[in-house]
């Protein structure tokens, strides 16, 4: 498979990909996988990380049109992990704990991928402000 | 480019340049100039201190040489990225030929002493400017060093990680008993961690023995708390996923009482009482005929093996 | 990315070959529906051994697939599944609902024979 590596920017140790088409998505996930790689994750890890990726890549274009994922390892106390940022400048979520619901978002069929991507990392913090934006930060670690 | 190349006496004035880029570029042309002398200091120096036991002089000297040039550059660009690759390059190559960290982190800084040594001769009737050199020579020396090491240690975690991981496999053995037919027997305790493990061996299994019926028996497990009994179902439903039917057998009434607890509907898995029923229902499934004589013992039916 | 769909007797079998963006999953969902009406086939395969995520945008372009598909009389099995991504799958919580899986394709044709067998004169 292909890298598609146009759009991303390197930014001292961190990925930058824009976010603004569908495409986008999979260049986002293909960095996050190739990244998770070379951290050391393996097996359904990667797969895990890609589709957490996908899904607040997808929940920018949803609901903000544009925005970034930003994709940085991590060493914590002898421990790897990888950090992604997913972040826009767009409306914002009014009522985050709604949109963190399981149910709401899988019954409008919005597409919001919050829950499940929580479920999938194991760290995972969201801030939004209405108006001004919304960043989602998750992180998992390596095991 | 500095026109002053050559030179390794310190007694004509060298324009250098006060700042800290223009002592690096200085420091950088000497460590270049100089290099296979310096490597040559080294490599004695190496052999002299009887590290790298397990290398023959040739993969010493050719390693050596990548690792000079490397940390010159390293020292002149500030990149770290390359020497992190190249240092976990480096850790898989020698690793698995027995060289231990103290080894590795040894000839790091040995050539450390090597480089710094020159520069005192370099420098010797210059005292400040030595002082301000070894200012920028210092830090840059010292994290080569650390960020080898620490290389060289998370390479070592990251096999000792994948061995880990093999002796897990094999203390859950996934058991082809039929053509399309998979047994999962489970012992023990399980934690979110073996849960997990142990579901990602039991798809790949599906995959590698196409398995179309997997029975999966808990008989042997005791308890089974919320978390885990979510992997359970999660592991019905992937292997659902890939197309396999999924039978569990052994479900005490306690934990399928956990089960319903956690909201898990029962009646969305199959579930036989023990693993023989299981066995049985599965080859049903698979199409094969299973023909059981009536209730009593008979007569002709092989007794137990005694062996 | 423009997904091959092979006609194999009644059925037609489309095999992913590469990472799809939406737009391709979107087009495959069309094609499909489009084709099965033309050539009113009674199955569908649809081959995603190469994808290595399925995320919740897939598992409901698949699901739509298959009512579309079933709209004009013809089973879907979606094939090839792999650990990690099944793995990850659950995990997220995506459900293909009720639509048929199977291990790879030979496993999905035969269960297409099996299902389209006895409905033959229904078409369904």
């Amino acid at each position: 498979m292909s890298l598609l590596v146009n759009k991303v920017a390197i930014v001292g140790d961190e990925i930058h990909v824009p976010i603004s088409s569908d495409a986008d998505i999979v260049i986002a996930r293909q960095q996050g996988r190739a990244l998770a790689e070379r951290i050391g994750f393996t097996g359904s890890s990667l797969a895990v990380v890609a589709t957490a990726i996908s899904e607040v890549a997808r929940n920018i274009i949803e609901y903000a049109k544009r925005g970034e994922i930003v994709l940085k390892g991590v060493n914590q106390g002898g421990r790897q992990g990888l950090t992604v940022m997913a972040r826009d400048q767009g409306p914002g979520i009014p009522d985050i704990a709604l949109a963190m619901q399981d149910g709401y978002s899988t019954a409008k069929g919005l597409g919001l991928g919050l829950p499940g991507a929580r479920r999938l990392m194991d760290e995972f913090e969201i801030i939004s402000k209405v108006g001004r934006g919304t960043t989602v930060t998750m992180k998992k670690w390596v095991r | 480019m500095r026109s002053n190349e050559g030179r390794l006496t310190d007694s004509a004035v060298q324009p250098s340049s006060e700042s800290t880029s223009g002592l690096l570029q200085e420091l950088v042309a000497h460590l270049r100039e100089n290099r296979t002398q310096l490597r040559e200091d080294w490599a004695r120096r190496i052999t002299e201190s009887g590290l790298l036991t397990a290398m023959t002089r040739e993969e010493i000297f050719a390693e050596a040489t990548a690792v000079y040039d490397n940390y010159v550059t390293v020292l002149e660009t500030g990149s770290v990225e390359a020497l992190e690759a190249y240092a976990r390059d480096l850790s898989e190559r020698i690793i698995p030929r027995g060289v231990e960290v103290h080894e590795l982190l040894g000839i790091v800084l040995l050539l450390r002493d090597v480089l710094a040594r020159s520069l005192f001769v370099k420098y010797q009737s210059k005292l400040p400017l030595l002082s301000r050199v070894l200012d920028v020579y210092e830090p840059a020396a010292n994290g080569i060093a650390t960020t080898v090491a620490v290389g060289f240690v998370q390479e070592r975690e990251r096999i000792i990680r994948q061995q880990q991981e093999a002796i897990r496999e094999l203390s859950t053995p996934v058991l082809q008993v039929r053509e399309r037919l998979l047994i999962l027997p489970i012992i023990g305790v399980i934690d979110p961690q073996r849960a997990r493990q142990i579901t990602e061996q039991l798809l790949r299994g599906i995959r590698a023995n196409r398995a179309k019926v997997v029975v999966i028996d808990i008989t042997g497990v005791p308890t089974v708390d919320s978390t885990v009994a979510n992997h359970m179902v999660q592991t019905v439903d992937a292997s659902r996923l890939m197309g396999a039917t999924v039978i569990v057998t052994g479900l005490s009434s306690e934990i399928a009482q956990t089960l319903v607890t956690i909201g898990v509907d029962l009646s969305r898995m199959r579930t036989v009482g023990d693993l023989q029923g299981g066995i049985e229902e599965a080859e049903r499934l698979l199409g094969y005929k299973v023909i059981r004589e009536k209730t009593e013992e008979e007569p002709e039916e092989e007794p137990e093996a005694t062996i | 990315m423009l997904v091959p769909i092979l006609k194999q007797g009644d059925f037609l079998i489309a095999t992913i070959q590469s990472a799809l963006t939406d737009d391709d999953l979107l087009r495959l969902r069309d094609d499909l529906a489009e084709q099965v009406g033309r050539y009113r086939s009674r199955g569908v395969i649809v081959d995603v051994t190469v994808l290595d995520v399925m995320d919740s945008f897939a598992a409901r372009t698949l699901r739509a697939l298959a009512h579309m598909v079933g709209l004009r009389g013809a089973r879907t099995v979606i094939v090839g599944i792999q650990p990690e991504v099944a793995f990850a799958m659950v995990q997220l919580g995506l459900t293909l609902g009720d639509v048929e899986t199977a291990l790879d394709l030979e496993e999905g044709l035969e269960l297409l024979h099996k299902r389209t067998k006895r409905s033959a004169s229904r078409g369904r």
